[in-house]
């Protein structure tokens, strides 16, 4: 009970107050139209009509959360109830677009962060010559140049898929290869002395010692690059839309109009992008538990 | 194709001589030459393969054609720039950070709103906000408003768990002795914990500078009026001309090192007491 208080009273508290600002927004912002369209029918609208009426337009300015919750039901649960999960109108379907491709480029992307982050700590020529340019690349706004990546693969005949996991590769790769230069160097002198003096070749220095140690960076970084590569895989769908996907979902909804629809799979890219770091962090504190690190 | 093996010979000497130059003493010259070096011998490389194998400029144009290409087009470069980054980019970002810091503060005095506030954050901070640009979009028109709006709240929740973070960095003792001083909340606040929380603002104002970029250009994607540089990349991509979409990347990312750069100095600044910041 004690637990309960202190640590979910106050999580639960924050999150019903923002619920209880949404649909107050809701009011607000849609109230105009509601009364717009009163005055053209002639009559005075009270305050509770005007609420209801905010809250269950068609297309809102802001729609509440329960209509959003309706309009995820009825392109997710009940469209599997009918047997059409992957109908094109599902939005289990487009999630799914997005997740193959945020999973194709994450797993790329940190499987180069790494290489290039072991080559980093033991050739200090790469280290010199590459790791000012990786940290650099960290300011630049590189979501920037996804529209342009995906029009030049889509010349070269690439698949849809591969052109957006390039781009969500790419954004996971630099948060990995700057957590594992820290993590791969993070064994203390002592520790590579010791090593020394069983003779340790490099290749058990690498295996036994650093890349042990660095376990706790890497699935630090791992959280950061699998949100990143949701968002590139988002973002490159605004520019690679005929197959479908949030970011599709996003502008096709931009464009006629359906903010339910906006939000709904906004809503379902948040839970992708929750998922995705949550089950991150499991594989965290699994490995780290069997590793004897959890802290 | 002379163009192609000089490119590869000038990359391989290149290679060579900052092998040749990580192998000595660490010096201020090394630590700027070989990665300075190694940028140097990339473009050259990147030109000869352009010209060797004949790319089509549609594909991948060549730095010289980009460099001619922003040289060409500075008055549009500048329009997209204020557009994009001094009103979009810059006013977002000082009110989301604003914000985000002076809620930190406010909640600061409740630990039981900060127990709540902080995970919350942290689970925002992690979610694709980018996707709220079309519901700015829509609600605050096409021009700079709403990719100001759509950066202040990519910005406000990553300051706002660093500062909340930082203002409970204090430890017992020094907040004691701001008892016994019988210090009053403001003094306690502006003597000890604000400069406290100084590391922690400012790892948060850094994150923040990127995102505040990311935003304002990918906001762009979702309408905007004929200017701005994510205006300009989506359409000149439409059309193409890949030289201009590379010389709005070359401004975009130019701003971006700045931008973080200008905050980095400021911290510096700031944070001179800090063990980060001390040299030697």
């Amino acid at each position: 009970m004690s637990v309960f208080r202190q640590n979910v009273m106050p999580v639960l508290v924050v999150v019903l107050a923002i619920l209880a600002l949404w649909y107050a927004g809701a009011v607000g912002l849609n109230a105009h139209w509601a009364q717009d369209k009163a005055k053209r029918a002639g009559v005075e609208l009270r305050f509770s009509e005007l609420v209801a009426d905010t809250w269950t337009q068609a297309k809102p300015r802001l729609p509440t959360p329960n209509q959003v919750a309706v309009e995820i039901w009825r392109t997710t649960g009940a469209m599997i109830a009918r047997g059409k999960a992957f109908s094109k109108r599902s939005l289990i379907l487009h999630g799914w677009t997005t997740l193959s491709a945020t999973l194709l480029g994450f797993a790329f992307g940190a499987l180069f962060g790494i290489l290039l982050a072991v080559g980093i700590v033991h050739i200090r020529a790469i280290d010199l010559s590459v790791m000012p340019w990786v940290i650099a690349s960290q300011t630049v706004p590189i979501l920037a140049i996804a529209p342009m990546v995906v029009v030049v693969l889509a010349t070269l005949n690439t698949p849809a898929l591969v052109a957006k996991g390039v781009i969500s590769m790419y954004l996971s790769f630099f948060p990995v290869v700057v957590g594992m230069v820290k993590g791969l160097r993070s064994p203390d002198r002592l520790a590579l002395d010791q090593m020394a003096t069983w003779h340790a070749s490099r290749a058990q220095v690498i295996w036994k010692l650093r890349l042990p140690a660095s376990a706790p960076y890497l699935f630090a970084s791992l959280k950061v690059g699998v949100a990143a590569s949701l968002i590139g895989a988002v973002v490159a769908e605004l520019s690679l839309s005929q197959d479908g996907g949030l970011g599709a979902r996003l502008l096709a909804g931009s464009y006629y109009g359906q903010t339910i629809q906006i939000w709904s799979a906004l809503i379902a890219a948040a839970t992708l992008a929750a998922g995705l770091v949550g089950i991150v962090g499991m594989a965290q504190g699994l490995t780290l538990r069997r590793m004897g690190m959890a802290r | 194709m002379i163009w192609l093996v000089g490119s590869i010979i000038f990359w391989l000497g290149a290679w060579r001589l900052n092998l040749w130059l990580a192998g000595r003493a660490q010096s201020r010259f090394v630590t700027v030459a070989v990665p300075a070096l190694f940028g140097v011998a990339l473009l050259l490389l990147w030109e000869g393969v352009v010209r060797g194998f004949d790319i089509n400029p549609v594909l991948l144009p060549a730095p010289s054609a980009i460099g001619a290409r922003i040289a060409a087009s500075m008055p549009i470069l500048w329009t997209d720039f204020v557009q994009t980054f001094v009103k979009g980019a810059l006013t977002g970002y000082v009110i989301g950070c604003g914000a985000a810091f002076l809620t930190a503060v406010a909640v600061d005095r409740s630990p039981f709103l900060q127990k709540g506030l902080l995970p919350v954050g942290n689970f925002v901070a992690a979610l694709p906000i980018i996707g709220m640009a079309p519901i700015l979009v829509m609600w605050f028109g096409f021009d700079w408003h709403s990719k100001a709006a759509v950066v202040v709240v990519m910005v406000f929740f990553p300051t706002l768990v660093n500062s909340v973070e930082g203002l409970r960095a204090t430890d017992h003792m020094q907040r004691d002795l701001m008892r016994t001083y019988a210090a009053a909340y403001w003094q306690g606040l502006l003597k000890l914990r604000l400069p406290a929380a100084m590391p922690f603002i400012f790892n948060g104002l850094k994150i923040s500078t990127t995102l505040a970029l990311i935003g304002a250009i990918v906001a762009e994607f979702f309408g905007s009026p004929i200017r701005g540089m994510g205006f300009r990349i989506s359409t000149e991509v439409g059309r193409l001309a890949l030289d201009m979409v590379w010389a709005e990347i070359a401004v975009a990312a130019l701003a971006g090192s700045a931008f973080y750069g200008g905050v980095a100095m400021i911290e510096k600044a700031v944070t001179f007491w800090h063990p980060s910041q001390r040299r030697g």
